[in-house]
């Protein structure tokens, strides 16, 4: 990938306090502007405090992260993320939770009252595009797993970020709700390119969504590898079954399978 | 499952005329003196009775402790959200509440008395100082337990401290909130009517310290019941409104997955 460095980690480490030692020890990496990279490890490797660390919700101990050419110093307004739980407001319609990051994020927040219609319009389109529509005027409570976590992801995206942070967002679903929002989030950034860091337990869907893949060591989390992946885009799910694919799913499981015995 | 559905609803009001067969026929079957313990019968006729005095002093009783109450919801939900947004006041605060509201309220009185003087100050102000604490223990939990991860998301797009508070924090705590003013109106009732029973001219209190003075047990009987009815009509008209404020916490419940 020739892209410019939309992410650039430099001998990144952090410790959460004096006494526990690092979270996360000497992470250099760079991540094009557009690409969609994985970050797969073991539990408690450090996985989440990457995404802390990139969104600037903490400040390294060591190194420098820049994101978009300028030092990451407090957090960053052009960052969507979703987590493993949808996190949805319960007193909020789908439609109304979705909207939510437009009224925090400016210039969206000057501007909510008199664009009201317009952002509506948006998140409409949007819930629509990941299969939700008719669900607007539903509350959280009424939809199941799998449509939560599909409006958590449209809430993610709504203010166009440049940056998706996804932390295990589909860890709590069934396989086959599981591979459909693998489909979801192919097709949103096939259509829109937007950077994307997910970070995983799964290395199937590591390896089929994204351009390149890093394995994390046991705390403290280094990166241990880094696999390009190969395969050709558009993907189907029909990839999954390939040879080329399964190799690959291999050669990380025994990265995996070094950093949990080392 | 519609005779359920009603059984539910007649339970408290059957359960409330066995009660009353009970004590009726309890007292009359062990021939209870009345100067002890009055029949259901003479209690209610002594209610009937009395009932212009007794209404005359249920006024004060009512809106004191309704005053008391109203102090107690701006002054519990001001310290709820103070100490359920900052860990310093958490900390710092937190233990001295519990220290203070392990004080028997009815200690008060008297220095109550000699602060403001007999009347309905002292009544109001121990109303308040008994019903506050659930508001704000309640108010400061919906705050305090906001999952970590949503505030990230919010923190992440740049929201203050001012934005996670008034568009996660207050909505989620107001279930919270409404469930402790239904604890918080009957202990309001309580606080008002401890304090009229030394240091107050009017309420069902000291109609309660005054029949006692002539040994008229039935109407002391007859304000317990007074009491009692105010308190549990409060308590049903905050729970009404608990229902219609917070319909979807209580949806939620049953919410699949």
């Amino acid at each position: 990938m020739s892209h410019p460095a939309f992410v650039a980690f430099d001998r990144v480490s952090l410790a959460y306090d004096e006494t526990s030692g690092y979270a996360v020890e000497d992470i250099t990496l760079s991540i094009g502007s557009g690409e969609f990279i994985a970050i797969v490890g073991p539990s408690g490797c450090g996985k989440s405090t990457f995404m802390k660390l990139c969104t600037g919700l903490k400040a390294p101990t060591q190194g420098t992260v820049r994101v978009d050419g300028k030092g990451v110093a407090g957090p960053l307004k052009i960052v969507g993320m979703a987590f493993q739980a949808p996190n949805l407001l319960p007193w909020r319609t789908t439609l109304d939770n979705v909207l939510l990051p437009l009224e925090i994020v400016q210039p969206y927040r000057a501007s909510f009252k008199h664009k009201h219609d317009e952002y509506v319009a948006r998140a409409r389109k949007l819930l629509e595009t990941v299969g939700l529509e008719g669900s607007e005027g539903k509350f959280p409570w009424q939809l199941s797993g799998g449509m939560q976590q599909r409006a958590s992801i449209c809430r993610a995206l709504i203010h166009e970020p440049q940056l998706l942070m996804l932390d295990e967002p589909f860890g709590a679903l069934d396989a086959f709700t599981r591979e459909e929002l693998w489909l979801v989030l192919r097709d949103l950034w096939q259509e829109r390119r937007f950077t994307v860091v997910l970070v995983t337990h799964d290395l199937r869907e590591a390896v089929f969504l994204a351009d390149t893949v890093y394995c994390m060591s046991r705390r403290p989390g280094k990166i241990v590898a880094r696999r390009a992946i190969d395969l050709p885009r558009p993907r189907d799910l029909e990839v999954t079954y390939s040879e080329h694919f399964i190799g690959i799913v291999h050669e990380l499981r025994a990265h995996i399978g070094r950093v949990r015995k080392g | 499952m519609a005779a359920k559905r009603n059984l539910d609803r007649w339970a408290p009001w059957i359960f409330l005329v066995v009660l009353l067969l009970v004590w009726e026929f309890g007292v009359r079957l062990f021939r209870i003196d009345e100067f002890v313990l009055p029949t259901a019968s003479a209690s209610f006729r002594a209610l009937y009775d009395n009932f212009g005095p007794i209404l005359m002093n249920t006024w004060p009783t009512f809106w004191t402790t309704m005053v008391g109450f109203g102090i107690g919801i701006v002054v519990g939900v001001l310290i709820g959200v103070l100490i359920g947004s900052s860990r310093l006041m958490y900390n710092g605060l937190y233990p001295l509440l519990v220290a203070f509201n392990a004080i028997p309220k009815a200690a008060f009185v008297p220095i109550l008395v000699v602060w403001f003087g007999i009347g309905v100050v002292p009544a109001t102000l121990t109303a308040f100082l008994i019903c506050f604490f659930p508001i704000t223990v309640n108010v400061a939990t919906g705050l305090a337990t906001i999952e970590p991860e949503l505030e990230d998301v919010l923190r992440a797009l740049g929201a203050s401290r001012a934005d996670v508070l008034i568009k996660v924090g207050l909505p989620r705590s107001i279930p919270y909130f409404f469930a402790s003013l239904k604890v918080a109106i009957t202990l309001a009732f309580v606080g008002s009517v401890v304090s009229e029973l030394t240091a107050a001219n009017e309420g069902i209190g000291q109609l309660m310290l005054a029949a006692s003075s002539t040994m008229r047990v039935p109407l002391m009987f007859a304000g317990l019941i007074v009491i009692s009815i105010m308190a549990m009509v409060m308590y049903v008209a905050f729970a009404a409104l608990e229902r219609r404020m917070t319909g979807w916490a209580h949806r939620g419940m049953n919410m699949p997955g």
